[in-house]
């Protein structure tokens, strides 16, 4: 990257030389082409990013006040809310951004699995995408176990004990969890530590995830090739301008569980301090890990020499590790929904069978929900293993336009690409 | 946009349906209180008669850990008054320069004085049990307010066929239907200094409103800061999306 001739101003022009932090901004964040039909969804992966900063903001704030030991952690909460200036409305923030952070982390995934957005060459765009999904759930995990509320602690002891399914190492790797033989002190300060850490462990896989979008470029509704000028507008002032919309609006549905439904994503219980000698009736993770908790427990049964435990927690962890090699079970050579007339029903079945799992994460897994949830866990691993690879052969795509900028107008666009052409030019 | 619409309804089902469960299975009637609603206050007058009623009934055996006396002049009392309040009790204090400890009044920097020193003494004066801490008491509870007013007035006689166990007493709502506690509240049980008439219900009413301000006394800041970001929000949005129309009108 030389320095672009375009900087006159001396200093910029030294620093310039040496580190190419203006030119690359400039044609990263300025000149970077972006597929001129985007619609609302693709303003999600900029919302994720704006959460995350968010989150930290606060989270570092909060570790200001916050005392990590069994005996004070949930007093010293409290005082945040009570004492400390603003302290409840970061905590508020910090709260609801982890519920906020999942919406729309979960609907930039769909969006990315409507339009196809993991097909090649968006592979490991889509893999890095899925690592920072695993990352968000350990780091929300353990943040919600800071507070040492009831369920923080009975959640905890829940998931950790997962772990000991595993077949010899098993309860060696719980201890290791722990810092000893249950749930204590020392679980609640080594996860304070690790909550500490990962967002930034977080920060630099977002980074590459950035990275690997800008030498593929965004995928669009279409799910066809930016072929030239014709078919792209500059990222700025374009998308500046159409991701503060969708950040504004963002902002109004965030603000509004902050400030007037705080609890609304929260379980009472975790006002309640952790007590190890009692049990809550029901423990139930956040609303977030649902379909992952209702996977885990439908297995109950053993599976040839796998105990149900095991196969339960295997299933679990599979349900994403899928995403991992899903640009290869998918064999279409259609990316977008849009030209894919049964794969847009199947997706729509698969949203469905997600919130049927969620439904039934949050029901004691008794009776008609645990039949329900073990039909959604069979349905879920199907969608994967056998409809997406089978529908790719079997289904006839609709034609493809050629171009965006066909698709935009309707016809050829000479004249709507001539326009931004010279749109271009100008800024 | 259809998406955006199902995922949101989505992630708001799972919140209810998260919530909802373990309800206990007993439909708790809903109330209106002063301090629901996006301008919600606590009713002052209803809280302060609620603080007699902790005083006089509930203190007792409950503990309220995390509120100072310095909080209640938030209720509208008089720094001359929460001095006086916080003097009837005494709390241990020092070490002195004797290196003793000594029992000094109580000053508005305190917490409110404990009834019990530690569990195992409160649980040892109530045949057991261990009476809750009542500061998140509200927030704490599926239901919350309408939960704990629904408790304090729900102490009936036991279904016929329903054998109560020893020291335990027949709650409609309480989960399980056994509870500890016995019925705390009784017509006239205080005396309250405005005049109103201490009926069971009143007094629920008072104590539910009392305590609702104690599990979250910012919640007026709160709502009242909501609605400035709210309004800002909704103008900045406008402008947003002014902006964008204009900067997009040739590609469109």
């Amino acid at each position: 990257m030389s320095t672009d001739p375009q900087w006159k101003n001396p200093v910029i022009r030294w620093v310039d030389d040496r580190l190419p932090i203006f030119t690359y901004m400039d044609h990263e964040y300025q000149q970077f082409p972006m597929p001129r039909n985007l619609n609302y969804f693709w303003n999600f992966g900029a919302l994720a990013s704006i959460v995350l900063v968010v989150m930290v903001v606060t989270g570092i704030m909060l570790a200001m006040q916050y005392t990590p030991h069994v005996d004070h952690a949930f007093e010293s909460l409290e005082r945040i809310r009570r004492d400390v200036n603003y302290g409840w409305l970061l905590q508020y923030i910090h709260m609801n951004g982890a519920s906020m952070f999942f919406i729309v982390v979960y609907i930039h995934m769909f969006r990315g699995l409507y339009y196809g957005s993991y097909k090649a060459p968006r592979e490991l765009l889509w893999m890095l995408g899925v690592v920072i999904l695993l990352l968000m759930m350990a780091t929300a995990f353990m943040g919600y176990v800071l507070p040492w509320g009831q369920m923080s602690y009975w959640g905890a002891t829940v998931i950790t004990n997962l772990f000991s399914a595993i077949p010899i190492v098993g309860d060696w790797v719980v201890t290791l969890l722990w810092g000893g033989f249950s749930v204590d002190n020392a679980t609640l300060n080594r996860f304070f530590s690790l909550h500490y850490l990962m967002p930034f462990v977080l920060f630099a896989v977002v980074g590459l995830h950035v990275v690997a979008l800008h030498v593929s470029k965004s995928n669009n509704p279409d799910g066809i090739e930016m072929q030239g000028p014709q078919d792209s507008v500059p990222f700025h002032p374009y998308f500046t301008a159409k991701d503060s919309v969708g950040i504004g609006v963002f902002l109004l549905f965030f603000a509004f569980f902050v400030f007037y439904a705080p609890n609304f994503f929260g379980e009472p219980d975790n006002y309640i301090e952790a007590n190890p000698l009692q049990t809550p009736a029901h423990i139930v993770p956040e609303w977030y890990f649902l379909p992952f908790y209702a996977i885990l427990r439908s297995v109950t049964f053993d599976v040839l020499f796998i105990p149900a435990k095991l196969m339960g927690v295997l299933l679990m962890f599979g349900s994403i590790m899928i995403l991992f090699i899903l640009p290869w079970l998918d064999t279409a050579k259609v990316r977008s929904a849009r030209y894919r007339p049964i794969y847009k029903f199947v997706f729509w079945v698969f949203l469905f069978d997600c919130l049927v799992l969620g439904y039934c994460g949050a029901k004691p897994a008794e009776g008609w929900y645990l039949v329900l949830g073990q039909v959604a866990t069979l349905y879920y691993f199907l969608h994967f293993l056998i409809v997406m690879p089978i529908l790719g052969k079997i289904e006839t795509p609709l034609p493809v336009p050629t171009s965006i900028s066909q698709a935009v107008t309707g016809s050829g666009g000479g004249g709507a690409a001539g326009a931004t052409a010279a749109k271009m030019e100008k800024s | 946009m259809r998406k955006a619409i199902i995922t949101l309804i989505s992630a708001v089902a799972f919140g209810v349906t998260g919530q909802a469960m373990a309800a206990g299975g007993v439909e708790i009637p809903k109330r209106d209180w002063s301090f629901q609603g996006i301008f919600g206050s606590y009713d002052r007058a209803s809280a302060q008669r609620g603080f007699q009623v902790y005083q006089e009934v509930c203190a007792g055996c409950h503990s309220l850990n995390y509120i100072y006396y310095r909080n209640l002049m938030e209720l509208g009392y008089s720094e001359a008054a929460v001095k006086a309040f916080a003097a009837e009790s005494e709390v241990e204090d020092g070490p002195n320069d004797e290196g003793e400890m000594f029992m000094r009044p109580a000053v508005p920097s305190d917490r409110l004085v404990k009834p019990f020193p530690n569990a195992q003494a409160a649980r040892a004066s109530n045949g057991g049990a261990l009476p809750p801490d009542l500061t998140l008491m509200v927030e704490a509870r599926i239901g919350g307010p309408n939960y704990l007013y629904s408790l304090l007035t729900g102490y009936t006689d036991p279904p016929a066929d329903v054998e109560v166990m020893e020291g335990m007493n027949y709650n409609a709502y309480f989960a399980g239907h056994q509870i500890a506690m016995a019925a705390p509240l009784s017509e006239d049980a205080v005396e309250y200094a405005d005049g109103t008439k201490a009926t069971v219900a009143q007094m629920a009413e008072d104590i539910t409103v009392f305590l609702a301000w104690a599990s979250e006394p910012n919640m007026e800041e709160r709502k009242g800061m909501g609605m400035k970001v709210m309004l800002f929000l909704i103008v900045f949005c406008g402008l947003l999306i002014a902006v964008k129309r204009r900067v997009w009108a040739d590609v469109h």
